[in-house]
């Protein structure tokens, strides 16, 4: 097969709860991989956050939607020869089969690259993997569908008893379940058919307890195969492999296991005939002391000793996470041997004198442990199952499993969530016993463990319970058991350097051997016990290495001997999570570079493995670490070069989101070099008291409030302001716990739930303001600002920035509006001596309508700044793409000392391209049960993705797409609209009805609608007559939901399960009436012929205009 | 408290850590294995006799020992050097830890050293003689390791090999089983691997000892020899050379690392020490007919120089990391020769199939 000279590859789009920023550092090294093998690479993706999507990296870049149409048309205009659909996940593996099936890839003449049609439908179709399995003589789980009580009983003889019931085409899996016995297997079928809607449930052999263990496998057109790596889940089978807790290499698994699982991996790779990487999952039967809890007798005739569990076709989470683990770039790999290279033929990029061909030896043990969105759900279901809920993932390496498993705690940054941590209700009578700790699979099983074991708990025991293999289970134990010591004996050196080596932080030893932190650092000094820095080389020391990875660890020989010239430390932003996503790694990496092609040798530092931040070749030099201060400040010290701190690198804080701008303070206090603004600067925007001082003596206003510390003063304040108000905490991501309050009861409510009132941090207490809402993104070099554009959101204030629908330029704003906020932004950037990256958010009341006293009444309108973050913000990526400027780049240099000026850039308002960009959120709800879907103050999505067009209706149209809330012409629309909201709702409602949608309302909104002369069918309320309003949503009846919240934080019980059930069935739910509006106006103004064409000719377009 | 223990090396390096295993004294060549699992087959294998291993893996016993997965009679290595072993070890198969292991057979262990800054020693400076004490000063230790023998100048083969002949597992049942060939292992350390394979393909198999001579093998009448792998430099091994030159030609002949080597004497060839050697289990080789890679356990010191090879051996395979040869070819002879472990054990079972090439080219005969 000749080499392809132009491939296209499809990215993964938007950032969800199981796929997220890995794909993007795999899209980012496929192409750079493709390019330097003289093929042009055409990139399409919708998620503008994203370096894959930036210039330099593929050769031509589309931001478009991630449809068959909108992929065809960019298909058709470049002609692509090959197409690699192996590395934007399992959404470009299934756009790329239904370009295949719509006859789209023929047409054109485009060949798939590395896996054909036939391995993904052999691999991801069960039937036809279960028939490959056969005849190559692997086991598989044993599984068959019944309609009837009377087969099942058969094939519970036939499999064995347990078994999982899975009812067909029920929501969340509904109505199925483990059964144990013959009784349980009649009545949990018997509903599971009842349930289903096909009257169909499917029985599987049940592996609860067994050992998973993953292999990460590739192989080239010429047959050879290698396996990266092996990866061993702490979490028996039961849990999905992204919410387990993940080792590698496997721990418990003797040679002839591993040997047995990895040959039957390079079978199952040589029987797909995949050319690239693919992940393959397997079961291992459990050791003695969980096969008896779960009742498995071992080599009992009618067991394997494993079974394949399933094969993805492609690289994945997994196989990110390998390559971060072992230094094997596995995208880069799969994307070469796609275009015909052989493994032999690849140097191995690491030791620069090997070649890819060959298998990474560990010196060190890798821990990966979830970061699960609770911290913001606090009313999720909290149990973790075969539904994925991890947002992000952190990983650590040490040179023990104890060490590298607390650093990955500390990586997780969970505020005050040390290892240490447990719940109150942990407690009871003083005398609690492990019997009542949550071992059952969650997020908190970490801690219950722990905290199981600190109460005299067998290990034995706990393996029995959680299915943890007592290897790990003892390792839990080491760490336990040392805290004891630590809490009773003298702090010798021998103890602290013992505690050093099993992973205990500075902070953890002084909260046991009562000490501050500060001193046990002292400590440390004093008696020479300091990290050194182990390079990870894929060989296990056997070859010199060329690259630069590192992680500390307590031993004696130090690799990483300070870096000679210039240098800074950028502070990476750690794991995905809600409220810090995938932007701030772009931010990251685009600094590193920056720093780099400035002379400037850049030191990365981060924890998150499915970044490109954190891959081989993104800067000077990587550190795998946790994003505290115990290991930043050990890194700077390790940097030193000349005695005394003469020569410490500068950090830089600002592109790391609040993990990284959190480190100011401490730094600052240790006296460790700011690049940019300082750390007074960023403290004067973060505290409450300083931030209104400092607008006030600028003259700029923003909305009334204060911090209170008590219940009396905060209804005095709220009297004093007027509700409704804006409540949260003085410390806050991504909005968390911030709720708008109308009324003295709700208020109470608030501050005795959500926060604790008198912990010491105030809670803030603001005027709500219902205006539009602006944000802008500046660079100030300390003399000059410049705004490279004003974002204006579709949601009113109120809906977290995070969640609105930010449109470029702000096309509603009067002049004299967007003159005060250029004036207000400069003002503010140059008083708070900003050197770098800003983000002020700004809201617009017009005078008169509202409720407020206006502060400069001459005007038809008031601007007010709502925050000033100075740090690069979610909208840095966005806005870099539909402005041009290359705002992080242009911030690094300006925080360099190289001013505005001298880069050519003037101040004010970059001139508007002729362009319309727009940013939509997304969300992963359906997988989040029990949380409450509305837009509010606090933020929830996940991602997001942009739409872009010369007009704002294809712009919108674009984007709503993307982000999967386009309304069909035909849909029928099912509203529930709370009674302060229904005025406003008229117009929306009159649209839809005289476009001729079916509508469907409950009751009061239903009369609504009927008093404006149209139909709508009512519904009822869940629990009354059918069908209600629930039903009319999971049978399909009605295509999307308009849903406003009745507010009070005490969800009124049927707005919440609308909205719960529009999520489980993946249906547009508008919650805010902006975002309905929009969406509305779109689909009656529509269809919208919108254009695709590649973002470097939006830009292009725009400034020929100019 | 274990008692402190030192790994003194002959260049003056000193790594300070724990006593496990025998609380005893042990001196041997130091090198380094990258095998992340497998170290029990590790200990056992009797090409490690005069060594002391040091796994570059940190965490090591996490299986325990257990009766399956000895490759010889007892533990060969002089001494281990790890950075965590496991007391607790879980698995369904395990018997005890491999501390009691090392101290039930005498052999000292240490522990808590940092393994990775020895490896990143023997990788710059090339192995070196080195001592594990519990009691000597460095000084101390440095003495007695000049006044040692040499790695380089013992005959370990005659230590490790089996004394006495014997037949693998269970003889046959004479009338009753028909063995598929006969075959005859010599044992200059060998694996107990290669005789499950050969026997799980039907062979009959009977280990002769190092020192019986061609003719005591040719009177077993066999249908093909084995040379084991075994350690040491090949070189010291003229009886063993002289053996492989009588058997050529008149039985197929497979040899397997140390025996690959002897092949390579036996047709006038050279070997020379490598500098740190190859052990482990993800070395690639090059099968240069076919082109095909694959990943090979590997555990030598030496290797066959090419250029030494008279006209009617050439090379088949060549090792992709340092371009050494990893098996040869007679354009005549029914020989089957490769540097690498093809029993695996530890390591990847890729290269299983080249017992069936071999036991074809017996068939042909």
């Amino acid at each position: 097969m000749s080499k392809p000279s132009k491939v296209l590859v499809i990215g993964s789009g938007p950032i969800v709860i199981g796929q997220a920023a890995e794909f993007d550092y795999a899209g980012t090294q496929a192409c750079k991989a493709l390019r330097e093998e003289g093929v042009t690479t055409v990139l399409v993706n919708s998620n503008p956050a994203t370096i894959m999507t930036d210039e330099g990296i593929a050769d031509i870049v589309y931001i478009e939607p991630l449809t068959v149409e909108a992929v065809a048309r960019v298909i058709e205009r470049e002609r692509p020869d090959g197409l690699l659909p192996t590395l934007g996940g399992q959404t470009g593996l299934n756009l790329a089969v239904d370009l295949a099936k719509a006859g789209v890839l023929e047409k054109f003449s485009v060949r798939l690259l590395g896996t054909s049609l036939e391995t993904i439908q052999k691999a991801e179709d069960r039937e036809l993997f279960r028939q490959m399995l056969l005849e190559i003589g692997e086991p598989m789980p044993r599984n068959t569908t019944v309609t009837s009580l009377e087969e099942a009983r058969k094939v519970a003889v036939e499999i064995g008893i347990p078994l999982v019931v899975r009812p067909a085409y029920t929501l969340g899996g509904m109505g199925g379940g483990i059964v144990r016995t013959m009784e349980e297997l009649e009545s949990v079928v018997m509903g599971g058919l009842r349930a289903s809607p096909i009257h169909q449930v499917l029985l599987e052999q049940c592996l609860l307890g067994w050992k998973e263990i993953e292999y990460e496998v590739m192989r080239d057109a010429a047959d050879n195969c290698i396996t990266v790596c092996n990866m061993e889940n702490i979490d028996p089978m039961g849990v999905h492999t992204g919410d387990s807790i993940v080792v590698a290499p496997s721990q418990t698994l003797s040679d002839k296991e591993y040997q047995m699982l990895r040959s039957a991996s390079l079978k199952i790779i040589r029987a797909l005939g995949i050319e690239g990487g693919c992940n393959i999952q397997f079961a291992l039967e459990p050791g003695p002391v969980v096969a008896e809890a779960v009742n498995y007798k071992k080599a009992s005739a009618e067991h394997a000793p494993y079974y394949v569990i399933e094969v993805n076709p492609r690289v994945s989470r997994s196989s990110a996470l390998a390559s971060k683990a072992t230094g094997y770039p596995i995208a880069r790999v799969a994307a070469k041997i796609a275009v015909g290279k052989r493994l032999d033929e690849i140097p191995n990029a690491v030791t620069k004198k090997t070649v890819a061909a060959f298998e990474p030896a560990l010196d060190y043990c890798v821990v990966k442990i979830p970061r699960w969105p609770f911290d913001k759900f606090a009313t999720g279901e909290r149990s973790i199952g075969v539904q994925m809920k991890a947002t992000g993932e952190v990983m650590a390496i040490d040179r023990s499993f104890e060490a590298a498993f607390q650093k990955a705690v500390r990586s997780l940054e969970l505020g005050g969530k040390s290892i240490l941590w447990e719940d109150k209700s942990w407690n009871f009578n003083g005398n609690s016993t492990p019997v009542n700790l949550p071992l059952e699979p969650n997020d908190l099983r970490l801690w219950a463990v722990l905290a199981a074991l600190r109460r005299g708990a067998e290990s034995e025991e706990i393996s029995r319970r959680t299915g943890i293999d007592p290897w790990f289970v003892r390792k839990f134990q080491n760490i336990t058991e040392m805290e004891k010591r630590l809490l009773k004996e003298p702090l010798t050196p021998a103890l602290l350097l013992q505690a050093k080596r099993l992973g205990f932080s500075d902070e953890q030893i002084g909260t046991l051997a009562d000490k501050l932190p500060e001193q046990v650092r002292e400590l440390r000094k004093r008696w020479g016990i300091r990290p050194v820095y182990k390079m990870v080389d894929t060989c296990a020391a056997e070859f010199a290495a060329a690259t630069p990875y590192f992680y500390s660890t307590y031993e004696v020989e130090n690799e990483a001997e300070f870096l000679e010239h210039s240098k800074a430390l950028v502070i990476g932003s750690g794991p995905i999570r809600i409220g810090q996503g995938i932007e701030f790694d772009y931010c990251s990496v685009h600094a590193a570079w920056a720093l780099h092609s400035e002379g400037v040798k850049s030191i990365m530092v981060n924890s998150n493995p499915e970044t490109v931040s954190t891959d081989f070749d993104t800067s000077d030099r990587l550190y795998f670490e946790p994003l505290d201060e115990e290991s930043v400040r050990d890194i700077l010290e390790n940097e030193e070069s000349g005695s005394g701190g003469a020569n410490v690198p500068p950090s830089v804080v600002q592109f790391g989101g609040q993990t990284a701008i959190n480190l100011s303070q401490p730094l600052g206090r240790s006296s460790f070099p700011i690049l940019g603004s300082s750390a007074e600067a960023i403290d004067i925007a973060s505290d409450r008291h300083r931030f209104e001082d400092f607008l006030s003596r600028l003259g700029i206003p923003q909305p009334p409030g204060s911090g209170i510390t008590s219940v009396e003063e905060a209804l005095k304040v709220a009297d004093l302001i007027g509700y409704p108000v804006l409540v949260r905490p003085s410390y806050v991501l991504g909005g968390r716990a911030m709720e708008i309050v109308h009324n003295a009861t709700e208020l109470i409510r608030y501050l005795s739930l959500a926060v604790e009132v008198g912990s010491g941090r105030p809670v803030l207490i603001d005027k709500y303001m219902e205006g539009r809402e602006v944000e802008v993104d500046a660079i100030c070099d300390g003399g000059r600002v410049l705004i490279p554009g004003i974002m204006e959101h579709i949601e009113r204030a109120g809906v977290h920035s995070g969640d609105s629908m930010a449109v470029y330029p702000g096309l509603t704003l009067t002049r004299e509006e967007a003159a005060t906020i250029v004036e207000y932004t400069v003002r503010i950037g140059i008083a708070l001596g900003v050197k770098g990256l800003m983000n002020v958010q700004y809201v617009i009341m017009s005078n008169g309508g509202e409720n407020i006293s206006p502060v400069e009444g001459v005007r038809a309108s008031s601007v007010y700044v709502l925050e000033v973050n100075p740090r690069a913000s979610r909208t840095v990526p966005f806005l870099s793409k539909v402005t041009g400027v290359p705002m992080v780049r242009v911030a690094t240099k300006v925080m360099l000392g190289k001013s505005l000026e001298e880069q050519g850039y003037e101040g004010g308002l970059w001139k508007a391209s002729n362009l319309v960009g727009i940013k939509a959120p997304v969300f992963s709800m359906s997988k989040l049960s029990g949380v409450d879907t509305y837009l509010g103050p606090e933020m929830k999505s996940t991602g997001e993705v942009m739409g872009i067009d010369y007009s704002f209706g294809p712009a919108l149209a674009k984007a709503l797409l993307a982000a999967g809330m386009t309304l069909s012409s035909k849909a029928a629309i099912l509203l529930s609209i709370a009674d302060r909201d229904k005025a406003e709702a008229a117009a929306i409602i009159r649209k839809l009805a005289t476009n001729g949608h079916n509508l469907y309302a409950t009751e009061g909104t239903a009369a609504m609608v009927e008093a404006m002369g149209f139909k709508a069918v009512s519904v009822s309320k869940v629990g009354q007559s059918h069908p209600n309003v629930v039903e009319v949503i999971l049978d399909g009846t009605v295509d999307a939901v308009v849903n406003t919240f009745t507010g009070g934080g005490a969800p009124l019980r049927d707005g919440f399960e609308i909205r719960r059930a529009a999520a489980e069935k993946r249906i547009p739910c508008f919650t805010s009436l902006d975002t309905a509006r929009a969406a509305v106006e779109s689909l009656i103004t529509g269809p919208h012929s919108y254009s695709v064409n590649p973002l470097r000719e939006y830009l292009a377009g725009s400034q020929e205009q100019r | 408290m274990p008692k402190k223990a030192t790994l003194v090396l002959e260049d003056g390096s000193t790594y300070e850590g724990e006593s496990f295993g025998a609380e005893a004294s042990a001196y041997g060549e130091v090198v380094f294995n990258t095998s992340m699992t497998g170290y029990q087959e590790i200990l056992t294998d009797p090409s490690y006799a005069g060594q002391i291993v040091v796994p570059t893996y940190p965490i090591i016993g996490n299986y325990g020992i257990n009766s399956r997965d000895f490759e010889s009679k007892r533990i060969r290595v002089r001494g281990f050097v790890v950075r965590e072993h496991c007391s607790e070890p879980s698995h369904w198969l395990s018997e005890r830890t491999i501390d009691g292991f090392l101290a039930s057979q005498e052999v000292p262990g240490i522990s808590g050293v940092d393994t990775r800054a020895i490896t990143r020693r023997l990788r710059s400076v090339g192995v070196m003689m080195g001592l594990i004490t519990t009691a000597e000063s460095k000084e101390e230790a440095l003495l007695r390791i000049k006044e040692l023998p040499r790695y380089d100048n013992v005959d370990f083969v005659a230590g490790v090999s089996t004394s006495t002949p014997y037949e693998w597992e269970r003889p046959l049942i004479a009338g009753v089983e028909k063995p598929l060939c006969r075959i005859v292992a010599i044992d200059c350390g060998l694996k107990y691997n290669i005789l499950r394979i050969l026997r799980s393909r039907g062979c009959a198999v009977t280990v002769v000892p190092a020192t019986a001579s061609a003719e005591e093998v040719l009177s077993m009448n066999p249908d093909g020899v084995v040379l084991s792998p075994g350690p040491g430099d090949p070189a010291l091994l003229d009886y063993m050379i002289s053996k492989v030159k009588a058997l050529v030609g008149k039985k197929p002949v497979m040899g397997i690392c140390l025996g690959h080597q002897l092949l390579a004497w036996a047709f006038g060839g050279r070997t020379f020490k490598l500098k740190f050697g190859h052990r482990g289990g993800n070395h690639p080789v090059r099968d240069i007919a076919t082109g095909r890679v694959h990943k090979t356990a590997q555990n030598h010191g030496y290797a066959v120089d090419p250029e030494s090879l008279p006209s009617d051996v050439e090379v088949s395979h060549i090792n992709l990391n340092d371009g050494t040869v990893e098996g040869l070819r007679h354009r005549s002879l029914p020989i089957l020769s490769i540097q690498y472990h093809s029993e695996a054990s530890p390591g990847p079972m890729d290269n299983v199939y080249l017992f069936d090439r071999f036991l074809d080219m017996v068939k042909e005969k």
